[in-house]
């Protein structure tokens, strides 16, 4: 655990020598990469020997008030671990580039201060083996995260949405609060229960813990209705802290949900059908809404929501398997949630990364205005399009694997004998729907800003700095690898399983077993290999100069670039699909008659719970405090102490009504 | 000694009702004065004559009987009023509301769980109709003046459950506590003057439009 230790206090030396740089010194920034990238590595380090060792390391030192500081690196904490710091590492990498210090010494110092902090906490929480250190963590998270949030504080949206990510994340903390006190005085101050120890008969609050925690790291993870936070914040974020944001920091909500569940032996079955059906919910829902967005980080975020709900999916799998004493569903659906928290923390990683060159690069978040950029970027294209490939759960990329862990454990509930599981067969369809949903989505993306013709015209369009591509191109290649060999990564999933589900023995010779990845591997790269010939062909008999207009030019003899296909024109069909839940507004005038008018058709998607339900009720109740303020609160100093005298009235009365 | 007691508390709260119902403020301030006079001897009778209880007593006649109505009568002199013309609620209302407070309390008491020793006496009543009197001054009287005078009937409420604690509270508490109020007529006065000059009266209600 020292090690361990030690990278944490290195992060937070990094983010505090990146201070005196604020006026424009070069030799703070670099002294705070290199000491957050060594932070980083020792990090990694610590966690691989630490999942080497036979015995999860800990470690306990006294506190104060008879609390204990103590950690634990077991396996579940080493799944997360891992992609924190691989991702948080290449984020300080492409930070460097992203904003040069020279630019704006201030912003980039601002970043750079809190960007390992809001690492070290996540890295903190993810240890922590009680619930005082777990909060502790939890709240250097949270508040790293808000001031990474509004770090271009000067705009209003920016502000607003900070605000939402304050409210959200305090109203989970109060709950989690809850949440540790109903958990009992040994679980907050000295260790967590170990997995399996606890029996929900027995322990008086295990429902209501459960709901909290459901709600609490619900709120963080995003789960559909929760999510309201998390479009807004993303998208304010510069793009490497929305990276750590949707890769890391929200699966900490899910660290929390499964950690919580664990402590559990058999958990009651209605805890696995509602965490399946949140995860279906999130996972169609949000991939809905990100058809219809028309700003790029706005649509990762919305598939950050739909990622955590293929996530809840293999969770909601693992729990209903453990309740019925399954282990084959419980094995597959928890190596397979565990294994889509680490790719789509590598994949959203890769896709926000590539996604800020292209803001970096074209200084806007619309879609509508780009068009034609692999010609300008194709390093960048190249990534994104493997960050999407992922996304979307196509082979030889990593999504592929998890999403097929999860439907093997799926499908294992209609294997006979078949028992009281058969519905979750249903969450299969769903699955599919949305994974055919992202790659309609990704179709929209890649196709509108890297393909076709510019639609605004830009010369100072460039490739993105060699420190951003680097850092784009680790992630992408930790893609390809966990794509085409995932038997290495079988290992760390089983250390994973076997912990959530409180077993001494490993579930590595069960898992693979159950989920022959040699095959994958052998699929994948024989896919590579034919793509690579494709290429190879195409090179070769391409003599032929083919000539390059306007896409979907219609046969018009002079297109403009704006007539192509806009991020509304290209979704409007599944928008209208959705519309009973998007809401979308659409904006249409047609072209009619010899002698049209001018058309235009726009639309506009507001989100559903917060816009059309949390913001118009919270303005309702402003209004009526207003109101109320105005009543009561008359500026005549008798009055008040009429309120004064009465509530001592009141006050009296009940002491005597209660003393007898 | 009970008996004396019982008719020093009892005259107190007749005083409560001479203040609510007379509009002269000369008046008001010398019987706020004398009641604060009666309370002072209330812990001679109580615990005998020793060290504490005549401290105690002294510094209570000194300031409640002397200091504070001569800087009650200077402030009222150097911002020339006589009289409460508008209170908010009328004299006979006031003094209504004073004797329905007085029997509330008195029934209250009886139904407080106190000490064995304290059951019977009428320390309790009186406290809390003289705290309820001076709450009252308070919410219905306009002009500073008067609720500074509220504000003392309100303390004298308080100075007779001190009494009965003044075994159990250190002399430097009871002391701290008439500092305190000393300082804070202290202030009122030097408000009431800032008032007046700002807005040409003492009536309280042009400070609403400070409120926000």
């Amino acid at each position: 655990m020292i090690p361990f230790c030690a990278s944490l206090i290195l992060l937070l030396l990094s983010g505090l020598s990146a201070i005196p740089g604020r006026r424009g010194s070069s030799f703070w920034d670099r002294l705070s990469l290199v000491l957050g990238m060594a932070g980083v590595l020792l990090g990694l380090g610590a966690t691989i020997f630490a999942l080497l060792e036979p015995r999860p390391p800990a470690l306990s030192l006294p506190w104060s008030g008879g609390a204990v500081f103590s950690l634990r690196l077991d396996g579940l904490a080493a799944v997360f671990l891992l992609p924190a710091f691989l991702l948080g590492g290449c984020g300080l990498l492409y930070g460097t580039g992203y904003l040069p210090h020279a630019g704006q010494p201030g912003r980039s110092t601002w970043i750079r201060t809190f960007y390992p902090l809001l690492l070290a906490g996540i890295a903190l929480l993810l240890v922590a083996d009680n619930g005082l250190v777990f909060l502790i963590g939890w709240e250097i998270m949270a508040m790293a995260g808000y001031l990474l949030v509004v770090s271009e504080r000067d705009r209003d949206e920016v502000q607003q949405a900070g605000l939402i990510y304050l409210a959200a994340t305090h109203a989970a903390t109060l709950v989690l609060l809850g949440m540790f006190a109903l958990l009992g005085e040994e679980a907050c101050l000295t260790a967590l229960p170990a997995a399996g120890s606890l029996n929900v008969a027995t322990v008086p609050f295990a429902q209501a813990v459960f709901l909290l925690a459901l709600f609490g790291f619900g709120c963080k993870a995003g789960i559909m209705p929760l999510h309201i936070w998390l479009p807004g914040a993303h998208a304010a974020a510069p793009s490497h802290v929305s990276a750590l944001m949707s890769g890391i920091m929200i699966k900490t909500g899910i660290y929390g949900i499964l950690r919580i569940t664990s402590f559990f032996q058999v958990p009651p079955p209605w805890w696995g059908w509602l965490i399946l059906t949140l995860g279906v919910a999130s996972g169609i829902i949000g991939v809905a809404f990100a058809i219809a967005q028309h700003d790029i980080k706005r649509l990762l975020a919305y598939h950050s929501i739909e990622n955590i709900g293929i996530i809840l999916i293999g969770a909601g799998c693992a729990l209903l398997g453990r309740s019925f004493d399954l282990p084959a569903i419980a094995t597959l659906g928890m190596a397979g949630a565990l294994l889509h928290v680490i790719n789509h923390g590598l994949f959203k990683g890769l896709l926000f990364l590539s996604a800020g060159s292209v803001i970096h690069a074209t200084g806007t978040r619309r879609m509508t205005a780009y068009g034609g950029l692999i010609r300008q970027m194709p390093l960048t294209a190249l990534f994104f399009l493997g960050g999407a490939i992922a996304i979307c759960g196509l082979p030889p990329l990593n999504g592929f694997v998890s999403e097929w862990l999860v439907y093997l454990g799926l499908f294992q509930a209609g294997l006979p004998p078949t028992g009281p599981l058969l519905a979750m067969l249903l969450a299969i369809p769903a699955l599919a729907m949305i994974g055919g949903l992202a790659l309609l989505c990704f179709a929209k993306v890649f196709g509108l800003s890297f393909l076709g013709t510019a639609r605004t015209k830009r010369d100072t369009i460039h490739e993105a700095p060699p420190s951003m591509l680097a850092a784009m191109g680790v992630l992408l290649a930790a893609c390809l690898w966990i794509g085409l060999a995932p038997l290495t990564v079988l290992p760390l999933l089983s250390r994973g399983t076997s912990q959530w589900l409180g077993q001494t023995a490993l579930s590595e010779p069960l898992l693979t077993a159950l989920a022959p990845a040699e095959y994958i591997s052998g699929a994948a790269m024989l896919l590579m290999l034919c793509l690579a010939l494709l290429v190879l062909a195409v090179r070769r008999g391409g003599k032929k100069a083919i000539p390059r207009t306007e896409t979907w030019g219609c046969g018009y003899r002079n297109p403009l670039p704006r007539a192509q296909y806009s991020t509304s024109s290209f979704a409007e069909m599944i928008m209208h699909l959705f519309n009973w839940n998007l809401r979308t507004r659409f904006h249409r005038e047609d072209a009619n008659g010899i002698f049209p008018n001018k058309a235009s058709f726009h639309s506009h998607t507001p989100d559903t719970v917060l816009d059309n339900f949390l913001l118009p009720v919270a303005f309702a109740l402003a209004g009526f405090a207003t109101r109320l303020r105005r009543t009561i609160h008359q500026g005549i100093i008798g009055i008040y102490l009429l309120y004064t005298a009465l509530t001592l009235c009141v006050f009296l009365f009940l002491s005597i009504f209660f003393s007898r | 000694m009970t008996n004396v007691t019982s008719s020093l508390l009892l005259a107190v709260i007749l005083l409560n009702f001479f203040i609510l119902g007379t509009s002269r403020l000369g008046a008001c301030i010398r019987v706020v004065a004398l009641q604060g006079a009666l309370l002072s001897l209330l812990p001679l009778f109580l615990y005998g004559v020793n060290i504490h209880s005549l401290l105690l007593s002294a510094g209570a006649l000194l300031l409640k009987g002397w200091i504070i109505p001569w800087l009650l009568f200077r402030a009222i002199r150097q911002v020339k009023i006589r009289r409460e013309i508008e209170p908010r609620i009328g004299y006979i209302t006031s003094l209504m509301l004073g004797a329905l407070t007085t029997a509330i309390a008195f029934i209250f008491a009886d139904r407080l769980p106190l000490q064995p020793e304290h059951m019977q006496s009428l320390f309790i009543p009186a406290a809390l109709s003289t705290l309820a009197a001076g709450f009252l001054m308070l919410i219905t009287r306009r002009k500073a003046i008067t609720q500074v005078l509220g504000y003392l009937i309100f303390e004298n409420g308080i100075f007779i459950f001190g009494v009965l604690l003044t075994e159990a509270m250190p002399l430097m508490v009871e002391t701290g506590v008439l500092l305190d109020l000393l300082v804070a007529i202290f202030v009122m006065g030097i408000v009431m003057n800032h008032i007046n000059r700002e807005y040409s009266s003492i009536n309280t209600e042009h400070l609403c439009l400070l409120k926000e």
